[in-house]
């Protein structure tokens, strides 16, 4: 399952500056593994010590919240696309 | 006359340092970023009190512009030379009328629906953000906006002379797109509400070197409000208040309101004291006040469905802090409907003469009902901060008040009119009265 996924600025240095990149994996949570992967380090910035997605990031399928649809269940398909947004932003 | 050689903006030593994030500690440079990158929490401004409490005095600042520029020792830039377009030292009413109606006695506005260039809040945080942008060398500012921001970037960067291209949702209140317009800048109405905006302009500004004054930006653009708190001081004769009530919508505006207190406290400018912090926010959209019932240390968001557009952020930023600024200092967060907000408004502009707009009516609206249930006592000095302008959102209270009463030009068409208007007015009162 590939799918497209927009890397915020503080984590492009795992991704050779790169702000899109595609990557594979049937859920978040396994995205994430196939990220770490490709880019190793980068899940311990998405994630904290028990695996669990850090509080001050917000991730989005086709513009959808996470936490509004499975969180890190969530299912991806082929083509679909997931934005790493910081949650710290606006107001 | 021409001037061959530019001032040099910098004079005075910066009394800031760097970034540091709140959550983990990790410190970088005074640079255009605002989260950690280690742990992705925000980054905020470090300063050196112990120099501060060397350069600051009351005399001072009392000295100093009639603006917020009169405390740029506690805020994040270099110059000497900031944007000053006479942003802040807004009124500071004592509400009599207001007070004896709900019941209070020692009640004051903040009132930022005056405040200069846009009429509201967001005048403080853009001077500040704007300032720093251009120390920073940015050519082009931008904002994700509910419509005050916006109104308030293209303003101040017109006067600047920075490009401007402001995000906002595509369905705002007219007067908040004209408000926008009239400056020229690009404008970006973007179906969708206003989480997704943000979510939008936070991938732009991975790839456009453009300055956003809430995200990239973000740390110098929000200390501007802690001059909201800066001001109720001074304005209180250098006295903190018992009691402060504020609008939530990312939650930041609270917050630097809190810091702002401390920090007089701090470098010896006010006599420290318990200040209550209780926070309002509209039930169409009130994840912060969800999770302070629900005494939940994380906010779950919200699709919002609200008239106050100005706070309907339903992924709040700051949320977390002001639960718990809200908490240790025994406020309280409230939510209120849109009939009660547009109670609030009305009640507001018939007491003391001020047109706010939906942010404010959901102030206005949350006092009362801290009133009532006994969460304010009536002898504490409160201050309710009216953050935004009536005139901008007339949309909300348009068939909730009045009509004129049309007349001929002549006495006694003008006599019946009046006669009929009080026997109106009695039929209302006695409505009240049953």
């Amino acid at each position: 399952m590939t799918v497209k996924v927009l890397i915020p600025t503080p984590l492009q240095k795992f991704t050779r500056d790169q702000a899109t990149i595609e990557c594979t994996g049937g859920t978040i949570a396994e995205l994430l593994d196939s990220l770490e992967q490709d880019f190793p380090g980068i899940k311990a910035r998405l994630c904290d010590e028990q695996g669990n997605l850090r509080r001050f990031i917000n991730f989005y399928v086709n513009s959808e919240d996470i936490r509004f649809l499975d969180g890190a269940n969530t299912a991806l398909q082929a083509g679909d696309e997931v934005s790493i947004v910081p949650a710290v932003a606006g107001g | 006359m021409t001037q061959a050689i530019t001032p040099t903006q910098r004079t005075t030593a910066a009394t800031f340092t760097g970034l540091k994030c709140k959550e983990c500690g990790a410190e970088y440079e005074a640079k255009a970023m605002h989260v950690c990158e280690l742990c992705f929490g925000p980054l905020e401004v470090v300063y050196d009190y112990s120099a501060l409490s060397r350069v600051v005095t009351r005399e001072k600042i009392q000295n100093g512009p009639k603006s917020i520029w009169r405390y740029r020792p506690f805020l994040p830039v270099e110059t000497d030379t900031p944007i000053d377009v006479g942003t802040g030292m807004t009124p500071l009413l004592k509400a009599n009328r207001l007070a004896r109606r709900l019941g209070i006695k020692n009640l004051y506005i903040k009132n930022d629906a005056v405040n200069m260039p846009t009429l509201s809040f967001k005048d403080r945080v853009v001077s500040v953000a704007l300032t720093r942008a251009r120390e920073l060398g940015f050519t082009t500012v931008s904002c994700a906006s509910t419509g005050n921001l916006a109104n308030s970037t293209a303003a101040i960067a017109a006067h600047a002379g920075l490009d401007c291209c402001v995000f906002i949702p595509a369905d705002l209140e007219a007067g908040k797109v004209l408000g926008t317009l009239i400056y020229a800048p690009t404008v970006m109405a973007v179906q969708g509400n206003y989480d997704q905006v943000n979510r939008l302009c936070s991938e732009v500004a991975n790839t456009h070197g453009w300055g956003f004054v809430n995200i990239n930006l973000r740390p110098y653009y929000s200390e501007g409000s802690k001059t909201l708190g800066y001001e109720v001081i001074e304005q209180l004769g250098w006295q903190l208040p018992d009691h402060i009530v504020a609008p939530l919508a990312s939650g930041s505006l609270f917050t630097k309101i809190y810091k702002g207190f401390q920090e007089f406290v701090k470098v010896g400018l006010v006599e420290g004291k318990d200040v209550r912090f209780s926070g309002a926010q509209a039930e169409g959209c009130s994840p912060i006040a969800q999770a302070y019932r629900e005494d939940r240390d994380f906010i779950t968001p919200v699709k919002p469905n609200t008239i106050a557009k100005s706070i309907a952020i339903g992924n709040p930023a700051d949320g977390v802090y002001a639960v718990e600024i809200a908490r240790k200092t025994n406020g309280a967060i409230e939510s209120v409907t849109d009939a009660e907000i547009v109670d609030g408004i009305k009640l507001l502009a018939e007491t003391e003469g001020i047109f706010t707009e939906t942010a404010g009516g959901t102030t206005i609206a949350t006092l009362k009902k801290l009133v009532e249930a006994g969460k304010i006592d009536p002898d504490e000095t409160t201050v309710a901060y009216i953050t935004g302008n009536g005139l901008k959102t007339q949309e909300a209270v348009q068939g909730y008040i009045g009509e004129p009463l049309t007349i001929e030009p002549r006495l006694d068409s003008f006599e019946r009119a009046l006669e009929r208007a009080q026997t109106l007015d009695r039929l209302e009162w006695q409505q009240v009265l049953v």
